[in-house]
């Protein structure tokens, strides 16, 4: 079995938003909508402040609670853990927003682009289907798809990975199978220490946060 | 930049107001609740339905309205309103999709209680109560906001619907229906009940909430209190005290100060206390520790 996952290393990620525009660029996501966030948090008092930041976005669960309330089945879990949601079938009642105890989820009611009217691009990319209907990150699962029918390995092969795997100019980001013991989210996390979002709310959330090395 | 998560300390941006779910969202929750708990309060406490295709039982006909209109407002919530069909595809999992199932069944059945046709008027108080049962099992499946995740929210959510529905059945007494002593006995118990649950549910989800979802909660607590509780309690009693024509003024003012107290906690609880968690971070990272 595989299970696909994210690891994001918060000592090295710098807060660049790279993943968050090739996310838009890859998905064609409008305004105010951000599959891929980075969050720029700040701590403590002067002068002993730090910033850590964060990229957030879809987790992934493996019990996610948006997939269970669902009144339309949209919301489906692959045997490989991605959550998808079927924009032909969502009635866009937002129930899985609530649900998702990351904020993952968005629903825009109407069409709207960056400056007004739509460019020639956001004109050839607009896709009304995803118009008041939720939202998320899909992990890519287009790429990985296609990868893999071309004997690609997403995570390794960029053609196959996530776009903001591919875009994170620190490799803070890693994608790859947890179930695979060689792949490079398993040895990361094996060789650091990591934690994973709200995880006492047991949704499994299938991205993990490294914040050290594991003691030695 | 520091909040508690479920107790332990954590790092990351407050809170915020959800905003998926507006009033349309609580609408469902407030007209619902009240719509079943008024059907159950007319087969419990109003006797054999005596409605007939020229007289329908006008009780019976205003409860399957409000919770028409809840679900009306919830029609209005949704992004796709003509794809609204989809709502029943997922009975196994979806408290929503049992709600509207439910739903599909109340109304006829509360037709032919409207009618008169004996025996449904309690085929439809069942079913009132199980699709009340679906509405109150929905906040708490949505694990995005620690205002609904206590245990103690569905039995809240059932009491209040119950105070509401026999406030409005109080409330039509002066010009529907007679009012029991049992119907004001019932009353002023599930008036009790009700804020006895709504405390021990404020201590229950008290740890998870930031200042601002308490802020709204112990508002809501007060006035479930005060016109929730003590009003219609005192109005309750003094309506029974006195008898005659006062009573049922009493009476029908004790109802609507327990359908307006219920319909407010619900309508804030859905919109004034719905803070998510945020993001929260149990470890902040240690730089420069790790090899290419």
């Amino acid at each position: 079995m595989t299970r696909w996952a994210m690891t994001a290393d918060l000592r090295r990620c710098v807060g660049c938003q790279t993943c968050t525009a090739a996310c838009k660029h890859t998905n064609a996501t409008p305004p105010e909508v951000q599959w891929r966030r980075v969050l720029d948090m700040e701590f403590g008092e002067y002068p002993d402040v730090k910033r850590v930041f964060v990229p957030v976005g879809c987790q992934h669960c493996e019990d996610p609670p948006c997939m269970h309330v669902c009144p339309t089945t949209a919301t489906k879990q692959r045997p490989d853990g991605i959550v998808t949601i079927d924009y032909d079938i969502c009635i866009g009642c937002s129930y899985c927003a609530v649900a998702c105890p990351y904020q993952a989820r968005y629903k825009t009611d109407k069409a709207s682009f960056a400056f007004g009217a739509p460019s020639q691009s956001e004109s050839q990319r607009r896709d009304d289907s995803r118009l008041a209907v939720a939202t998320k990150c899909t992990f890519c699962v287009d790429r990985i798809d296609s990868g893999l029918a071309a004997g690609l390995k997403p995570g390794v092969d960029p053609a196959a990975t996530p776009a903001c795997v591919n875009s994170c100019i620190a490799d803070a980001l890693a994608f790859g199978d947890l179930e695979d013991p060689k792949s490079n989210v398993s040895q990361l996390l094996a060789n650091n220490q990591s934690f994973r979002m709200h995880e006492e709310l047991g949704t499994g959330p299938g991205f993990h946060y490294l914040w050290d090395k594991v003691d030695t | 930049m520091s909040n508690k998560q479920g107790g332990a300390s954590a790092f990351g941006p407050n809170p915020w107001l959800q905003t998926s779910w507006d009033w349309r969202a609580a609408g469902n929750f407030m007209c619902g609740g009240a719509g079943t708990g008024l059907l159950m309060a007319r087969a419990l406490f109003g006797g054999p339905t005596q409605g007939s295709l020229w007289s329908p039982d006008w009780i019976v006909f205003i409860g399957l309205a409000l919770v028409g209109l809840g679900l009306l407002c919830v029609w209005l919530e949704i992004g796709r309103p003509l794809r609204a069909i989809n709502v029943f595809f997922n009975p196994r999992t979806s408290w929503m999709s049992r709600e509207a199932f439910v739903g599909l069944l109340l109304f006829p059945a509360g037709l032919a209680a409207m009618l008169g046709v004996p025996g449904w008027n309690l085929v439809m108080a069942a079913l009132a109560l199980v699709f009340l049962y679906c509405q109150s099992r929905m906040l708490p499946a949505a694990r995005g906001i620690p205002a609904w995740r206590s245990g103690l929210f569905s039995p809240l959510f059932l009491l209040t619907a119950g105070c509401e529905g026999l406030g409005i059945f109080m409330l039509l007494g002066l010009f529907l229906t007679q009012v029991s002593g049992a119907a004001l006995i019932s009353l002023l118990a599930l008036l009790l009940l009700r804020l006895m649950v709504w405390r021990r549910y404020r201590r229950d989800v008290d740890a998870s909430l930031v200042a601002r979802a308490r802020s709204a909660l112990d508002q809501a607590g007060r006035t479930l209190m005060l016109g929730g509780t003590l009003l219609p309690g005192v109005l309750l009693i003094a309506a029974w005290l006195l008898g005659g024509h006062a009573a049922s003024l009493l009476l029908a003012l004790a109802g609507a100060c327990a359908a307006a107290t219920g319909a407010s906690v619900k309508f804030t609880l859905v919109t004034r206390a719905s803070y998510n968690q945020g993001f929260a971070l149990f470890k902040l990272p240690v730089r420069g520790v790790r090899t290419p």
